[in-house]
């Protein structure tokens, strides 16, 4: 067993307001070994890409770690001070975010943004940096690179902006990538593209990837392993294919439950009754229990922690004491 | 219309919504601004009845107390606590009579920017098309030019066409007017932004098919909504029109002198500055910073509580 | 670019044609000015010659386009207060007005800007708070009375500086400066800083708005998150965007201070156009007051000109689709 590369223990985030404090990630716990991509898949508002913010410790305040540790390579960068973290971001850890029509500065030339990455990070001077920007637009497939190089965001489409996101987050050279729902704002065209650029960058430069969706299908393709957030916990962990197929939460195996199958004619896909709680008012116990088919007493009173279950990890009381399946 | 609308009572309780009370009680700078403002308004309207003199009493003033320095000072005399002018009035009272004239200038311009900007901008929202552009082109040229600058070409104009002495008797009027006409383009955007969501709203569309004017559920939807946005605006107005009220005054092109405001008062009071007698021209002054800072300072804070997209 | 500016221009025509035909009802139809250069003893010959003359009797548009045409070459007419021609009146005032307006939009923005941008970056720093606190007092302090208490201060307790006058000028030209002159120097202090503080507290309350605005967007985010420097993230990224907006509210407030500069002159004595202006008013002289209103948007129409040429420098997006890509 490898040395993860980043370890997530306990991660408490919280949001102080007027109102009380609101938990939004609780005892998170989960690691990234090299490369590997790990899956983090929920609905809206389980906490998903708050987990992705806190690692790459751009936490919109005045959200804050309240508790636990992020390690990168053993090292703890929870609570390194900005400038230091500075250094890390970009340099060791790289981030994709969801929306390409907003993440690149309209003002800038693409070119221009690639360069600034690289010299900071990098020691290249900027006619080096330059060449490298170009290589790497070519690298993620933008045409005619070098003459779009002088070209600004507002020059190129959604998808072609994307592809100019990912070279922005790979051009130093990080070896985690944190990707917050980078194909969710896309033509449904340019998206399995657009995840297979990302995939097999990630392959070639032994990137490690945390790769945030509520898009299944693009787990199930893309993941090594899968976590499944749900107000703000982890409820479920492990192999994609177990998930998928050997889903052990209630919870997750509604979620795969709503996903058409291939090949098969069904009638009704399944659904998941209700909606998931406020973050001001999550239930005692099992924060799933008022919407869980199987609930029973202990679910409504305590919290489970993570436990083996199905050959996964689930926190499901469903799985305490009973005998682990081959 | 507007008046109507604003007094409704559903729109008031949704005003007194508790989340506005809290940010009110928890920020002491807006209550300190809520006082002082009450301060400085109580003490114009109530002039007549709580003022020490009468400062357009001819016969109680008294040339030999002319210049007295404020009550603290040497040769302070205590019934003048702020002090007389150079015609024996008492400083203090004079001010509180300004503030009166300044307080009524300002309201009623806000007033009228008020219905003029509610009515172009339902207009504007509803009527849309060539209607909708002229209303918005007329306000763009409108928002371009100072209001100091239309207000003094107003009143230049006035003063050019009617003999002097009918000019005198109606210059109040002019310096509303002129005032109200260049402030309504604010208070017109807004509205007519709202319009123009509700307008295509279902509830209207459906209104319509069972036959009531459509003119009716804009005035009786939409003014609901702009409440809030129009009451912040002509908060931070009525500071903006009590200054220029002030600085038209100043430059002596306002109210007449027979009917001194703040900023009349300033003007007059400026002639002595060089010769020491400081206390004519900057109590005046005082009042109008603080009665315009605490207006100012609740226009903030009412912007902030509200907190709609505006400008 | 060409194009643009053309387009621009086109834009600005109906504003000009507005104002022009405003400033020609007055300068036709306002006060009797046959009566007013006359005078109290005048002949019915006499009075037609004039009407003939100044060519009263013409038909309106016949009028206008004439009024037009005068005014294109800087012809106002005579003032009725100083009988002197209104653009000789205009051109011996325009330079003291604006080199007072110069500096102070200089000042505003000088000053403006920094504190702006520091507000917005650090926003619950004490040093913020004190700038807001004065940026409000600034806000709710009428220019006039800003004078009044700088002239009491410095000039009446103090004594260090003038409280009216230009001071001594030296002539380049046409134009009379100021700002060669010690005397001068020290005459334009006061009036500046009056002149300018309201601007400035306007410009640093935007900037600051604007800086806490775009801080928030994902493209700020993504700066920090591929580890640029804080220096970067805020004077290259972040100020360039807040400049966008920016650059258009100076321009307008450009206007606003050339408007403004009528109380000033007036609170100083500063023998400028705003004072000649007021002193116009005050005694209906319309030549010069429709002289002055023209040329006040002539000036506007220009700076709106030069915010738009700003803008398109600024902004790509606004390059695109106009048949030339970038470079």
């Amino acid at each position: 067993m490898t040395v993860p590369l980043l370890e997530v223990r306990n991660l408490r985030v919280e949001f102080p307001t007027r109102r009380g404090t609101l938990v939004a990630l609780d005892d998170v716990s989960f690691s990234i070994a090299p490369g590997e991509v790990l899956g983090v898949v929920g609905e809206s508002g389980a906490g998903k890409s708050m987990t992705g913010a806190a690692i790459i410790g751009l936490l919109e305040p005045p959200g804050r770690i309240a508790g636990g540790q992020i390690l990168l390579n053993g090292r703890r960068i929870d609570n390194l001070p900005y400038a230091e973290l500075r250094r890390i971001r970009g340099r060791e850890i790289g981030a994709i975010f969801q929306d390409p029509l907003t993440t690149l500065n309209p003002l800038y030339t693409v070119g221009r943004q690639l360069v600034e990455t690289m010299t900071t990070h990098l020691p290249l001077n900027p006619a080096q940096a330059r060449a490298k920007a170009i290589e790497w637009l070519e690298l993620v497939g933008i045409p005619a690179a070098s003459q779009r190089i002088d070209s600004y965001p507002h020059e190129f489409s959604g998808g072609m902006r994307q592809r100019v996101v990912i070279a922005l987050a790979l051009c130093a050279e990080p070896k985690l990538i944190v990707a917050d729902e980078p194909t969710t704002a896309l033509d449904v065209s340019i998206q399995a593209q657009v995840i297979a650029l990302l995939k097999s960058l990630a392959r070639e430069k032994g990137t490690s990837m945390m790769l945030v969706t509520h898009d299944m299908g693009v787990i199930a393709e893309t993941a090594d392993r899968v976590a499944v957030m749900y107000a703000g916990r982890i409820v479920e962990i492990g192999a994609v294919r177990r998930v998928v197929q050997h889903a052990a939460h209630p919870y997750s195996s509604g979620l795969m439950g709503s996903i058409p199958p291939v090949g098969r004619r069904l009638d009704r896909l399944q659904q998941i009754d209700g909606a998931m709680p406020r973050l001001s008012a999550i239930p005692r116990g099992c924060p799933y229990n008022p919407r869980c088919p199987q609930v029973f007493d202990r679910c409504r009173v305590e919290r489970p922690e993570l436990m083996p279950a199905e050959g996964n990890l689930a926190a499901c009381w469903l799985y305490d004491g009973a005998p682990q399946h081959a | 219309m507007s008046d109507a609308a604003l007094r409704r009572p559903g729109a008031l309780r949704r005003m007194l919504d508790s989340d506005l009370w809290w940010s009110f009680s928890h920020s002491p700078v807006t209550v300190a601004s809520a006082i002082v403002a009450l301060v400085c308004i109580g003490g114009a309207v109530l002039a007549p009845w709580i003022a020490p003199h009468n400062p357009f009493d001819l016969a109680s003033l008294q040339l030999m107390d002319a210049f007295k320095p404020p009550a603290w000072e040497a040769d302070g005399d205590p019934s003048y606590l702020l002090g007389t002018d150079d015609q024996g009035r008492d400083v203090l009272s004079a001010i509180m009579y300004g503030a009166r004239v300044s307080l009524l200038v300002g309201f009623c311009a806000v007033l009228l920017s008020v219905t003029i900007g509610i009515t172009a901008g339902l207009a504007a929202g509803y009527l849309g098309g060539t209607v909708d552009a002229v209303l918005m082109r007329i306000a763009d040229i409108k928002l371009t030019f100072p209001t100091i600058l239309i207000a003094l070409l107003i009143d230049g104009v006035v003063r050019a066409a009617l003999p002097r002495e009918v000019h005198d008797q109606i210059a109040l009027y002019v310096v509303i007017f002129a005032i109200g006409i260049s402030n309504w383009p604010s208070f017109a955007r807004t509205v007519r932004g709202s319009t123009l969501v509700e307008r295509n709203k279902e509830y209207v569309q459906a209104a319509r098919v069972i036959g009531i004017s459509r003119a009716r559920i804009m005035v009786s939807h939409v003014l609901p909504n702009v409440l809030g946005p129009v009451l912040v605006i002509a908060t931070l107005n009525l500071g903006f029109a009590v200054l220029a009220e002030a600085t038209l005054s100043f430059l002596g092109v306002g109210v007449p002198p027979t009917q001194p405001s703040l900023g009349t008062l300033i003007r007059i009071g400026n002639d002595f500055l060089f010769s020491g007698e400081w206390w004519i021209t900057i109590f005046p002054g005082i009042a109008l910073i603080l009665l315009v800072l605490s207006v100012n300072l609740l226009g903030d804070w009412l912007r902030d509580a509200l907190n709609p997209k505006l400008r | 670019m060409f194009a643009f500016i053309v387009n621009r221009l086109l834009q600005a025509l109906p504003v000009m044609l507005t104002v022009s035909l405003l400033s020609f009802a007055m300068f036709a139809y306002v006060g009797d000015p046959v009566a007013i250069m006359l005078g109290q003893d005048y002949t019915i010959a006499q009075r037609d010659a004039l009407i003939a003359d100044l060519g009263l009797d013409q038909p309106f548009f016949v009028q206008f386009g004439k009024f037009v045409w005068n005014a294109l070459q800087g012809e106002f007419g005579l003032s009725y207060r100083l009988s002197r021609p209104v653009a000789q009146l205009i051109v011996e005032r325009a330079p003291a007005t604006l080199e007072l307006a110069l500096c102070a939009a200089f000042l505003a923005l000088a000053v403006g800007v920094p504190m702006g941008v520091y507000t917005g970056l650090y926003r619950h720093s004490w040093l913020s708070r004190f700038f807001l606190t004065f940026s409000l007092i600034g806000v709710s302090l009428p220019t006039f009375l800003i004078g009044i208490l700088l002239i009491l201060v410095f000039s009446v307790w103090l004594g260090w500086l003038p409280s009216f006058g230009r001071g001594d000028t030296v002539n380049l030209g046409w134009w009379s400066t100021g700002l060669l002159t010690w005397s001068g120097l020290k005459a334009l202090i006061l009036p500046s800083i009056t002149l300018g503080l309201f601007q400035l507290t306007l410009i640093m309350r935007l900037v600051r708005a604007e800086m806490m605005e775009v801080l928030r967007t994902d493209y700020i985010k993504f700066a920090r998150a591929r580890g640029l420097t804080n220096r970067a993230v805020h004077f290259g990224h972040a100020l360039k965007n807040t400049l966008v907006p920016v650059i258009t509210i100076t321009g307008l407030q450009l206007g606003a201070i050339i408007a403004f500069a009528i109380v000033t002159e007036t609170v100083f004595q500063w023998p400028g156009m705003g004072l000649l202006f007021i002193q116009s008013v005050g005694v209906a002289d319309i030549p010069v007051m429709s002289a002055y209103l023209l040329l006040i948007a002539l000036m506007f129409v220009t700076i709106n000109l030069i915010v738009d040429l700003l803008y398109y420098a600024v902004d790509p997006r606004l390059r695109i689709g106009r048949g030339k890509g970038a470079h």
